[in-house]
């Protein structure tokens, strides 16, 4: 009697989303094998340092040093004990129907799967900033992954510039741990987050512990700024020149800077499986369709930051809840997901409550002048992107190939919205109509010989 | 503590040494850096941009935008933010004569 083999589900991402998914497979007796970049499972917001660093979890993660304890420790548990796979420090860079090509450092390997559950989670959502090609100018969850994972400041003196939970909470990690942050500057008005705050609500703890961050930054802290530009010298980062809500003009001195506007979903894995998008107005970017259980058909499920941007705590049920949906559809008994399905629309409320309150800098990219670099990886500049829309029309995907915003080896990741933002005012339509750069694999860039060792 | 470079040390100063050739300098960082962290507390810099003036630095520190590629002596690049330094490595901010 020959017996059917057990279903191989492969799980993309080791962050809070990824983590519930495989434990809970692994409750229903099954064996997932879970990829991720990083060496030590842990994902964005509970990252881990490399072997030999000595804070402590209270040090590292502060309110939610419980929650990442408990998840390393059930992660590592299940994997001592051989009851998943953990294929750490490996890239997916590529899906083709049911084969994953992964970089690892043995070069390319191919693992196949009969389901797949994406967790990819979000990077820093970035508008340009003239001067921003600069030495110096970081992603604000680069700050927060220097400090955490090395313990380290990017520079002697460091203002913050963006929108978002994370600015005030890398601002204040950073104060905390002896950094000389100069200043935190906010561009959404005191008006817009009064307006956005009845949502917040739905998770008061949550709201107040961001106000006591705002607090600790004191005078640091403006908001309603305008950003004019990041003033550079041979070496890169001199000064921040921005206006306040007064619009009265400051020069603030610093050899760093940090920005971000709340998160964009990392989604290249989503659009190479196939799934649908759709332009989601609230979050001010493209996202993939899926049901509120996070299947987005042909055996693919989708959960946590990189679908929808709910946070940590939401990526925790949202990776219980694509596992329910994925042992569900292969005939396994499944868990009651009633609870988790209130505390995700509860979750929710609050994340488009903050999507309000630190929103997308439209504005702003608008009007950035025609020498302002949009495209970092190839600088790409504003009027080229401009220019191209006059030439070849305002279609997303044949302006990239025109002007090459977007082919950059960054794939599009940090230009993309900014670039449809700035196709959008060219031709007076929204960006929704702008449509969506398409991904491309490999996701990431493979070195040729990685190809080559595979055969 | 403030190093050679752009980056300043903040935690986690009880760590072994390790040592690695920057542009053919030797330089010494501590053991559990990435390649990024160890060549910015010596340098200023990472790369030279393709296709503008300006010095890069590095900019996401997660994987995902490829601005910290630096060369070795010998062997293949290496994305620094995402690569532990090891003893004895021998970096580049700019590819070695023999490769122009
Ligand atoms: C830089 C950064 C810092 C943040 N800091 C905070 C914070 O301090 N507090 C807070 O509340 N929220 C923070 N957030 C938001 C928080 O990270 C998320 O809400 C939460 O981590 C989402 O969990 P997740 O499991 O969906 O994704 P993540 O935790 O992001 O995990 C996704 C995992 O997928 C892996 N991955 C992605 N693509 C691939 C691929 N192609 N191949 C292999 N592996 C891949 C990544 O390496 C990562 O480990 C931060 C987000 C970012 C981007
Ligand atoms: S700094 Fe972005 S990939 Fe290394």
């Amino acid at each position: 009697m020959s017996e059917t083999p057990p279903p191989r589900i492969v799980i993309v991402g080791a962050g809070p989303a990824g983590i519930r998914a495989a434990v809970m497979l692994v409750g229903a007796g099954l064996h997932p094998v879970v990829i991720d970049e990083g060496q030590r499972a842990g994902g964005q917001i509970y990252r881990r340092p490399p072997a030999g660093f000595a804070r402590t979890p209270d040090q590292l993660y502060g309110s939610e040093a419980a929650k990442a304890s408990a998840l390393h420790a059930l992660f590592d548990q299940l994997a001592e004990e051989g009851r998943l796979t953990h294929c750490a420090g490996s890239s997916v860079i590529a899906v083709q129907e049911d084969r994953l090509h992964v970089l690892g450092e043995g070069g390319v390997q191919v693992i196949f799967h009969d389901r797949l559950i994406l967790a990819t989670g979000a990077s820093d959502r970035v508008a340009p900033v003239p001067g921003w090609q600069s030495a110096g100018v970081y992603s604000l969850g680069a700050a927060q992954i220097a400090l955490k994972a090395q313990g380290v400041a990017l520079g002697q003196r460091i203002v913050l510039i963006g929108s978002g939970p994370l600015l005030t909470l890398v601002g204040a990690q950073l104060v905390k741990a002896g950094a000389d942050v100069a200043a935190v500057l906010d561009t959404s008005s005191w008006r817009q987050q009064m307006r956005g705050l009845w949502r917040l609500a739905a998770r008061p703890l949550v709201a107040l512990r961001g106000l006591a961050l705002r607090v600790r930054l004191g005078g640091r802290y403006h908001t309603g700024v305008t950003l004019e530009r990041i003033e550079t010298d041979g070496n890169g980062v001199s000064a921040m020149r921005w206006r306040d809500a007064g619009g009265r003009q400051h020069l603030t001195p610093c050899d760093t800077i940090g920005m971000g506007w709340h998160l964009r979903a990392e989604t290249h894995l989503a659009d190479l499986a196939g799934c649908t998008f759709i332009y989601d107005e609230r979050w001010w970017q493209w996202l993939p369709k899926t049901d509120q259980m996070g299947r987005a058909g042909n055996g693919t499920y989708l959960a946590g930051d990189g679908v929808r941007l709910l946070g940590a705590d939401g990526a925790e049920i949202a990776g219980r809840l694509a596992a329910a949906a994925c042992l569900a559809d292969l005939g396994f008994p499944a868990p009651s997901t009633a609870a988790d399905l209130r505390e995700l629309a509860r979750i929710e409320r609050f994340a488009c409550g903050l999507a309000s309150t630190f929103p997308w800098p439209a504005a702003m990219v608008r009007a950035l002048p025609g020498d302002a670099v949009v495209c970092r990886c190839e600088n790409v500049t504003a009027g080229d992107v401009r220019e191209s829309v006059d030439f070849g029309g305002g279609e997303a995907n044949r302006v990239k190939s025109l002007s090459r915003v977007g082919m950059g080896r960054c794939q599009g990741r940090y230009c993309q919205l900014a670039a449809v933002e700035l196709i959008a005012a060219q031709t007076g339509c929204t960006p929704a109509a702008v449509g969506r750069l398409r991904g491309q694999a490999p996701v990431r860039p493979a070195p040729v010989g990685a190809f080559l060792r595979d055969g | 503590m403030i190093t050679a470079g752009r980056i300043v040390r903040l935690a986690e100063f009880d760590r072994a040494e390790v040592h690695f050739y920057l542009d053919g300098q030797m330089w010494s960082a501590l053991a559990g850096d990435t390649v990024l962290t160890a060549m910015l507390a010596s340098g200023n810099a990472l790369r030279k941009s393709e296709f503008g003036a300006e010095p890069r630095a590095g900019f996401c520190l997660m994987g995902a935008c490829q601005d910290c590629w630096v060369w070795q002596d010998e062997g293949p690049r290496l994305r620094a933010c995402s690569t532990l330094l090891s003893e004895g490595m021998r970096l580049r901010t700019m590819p070695s004569e023999s490769w122009l």
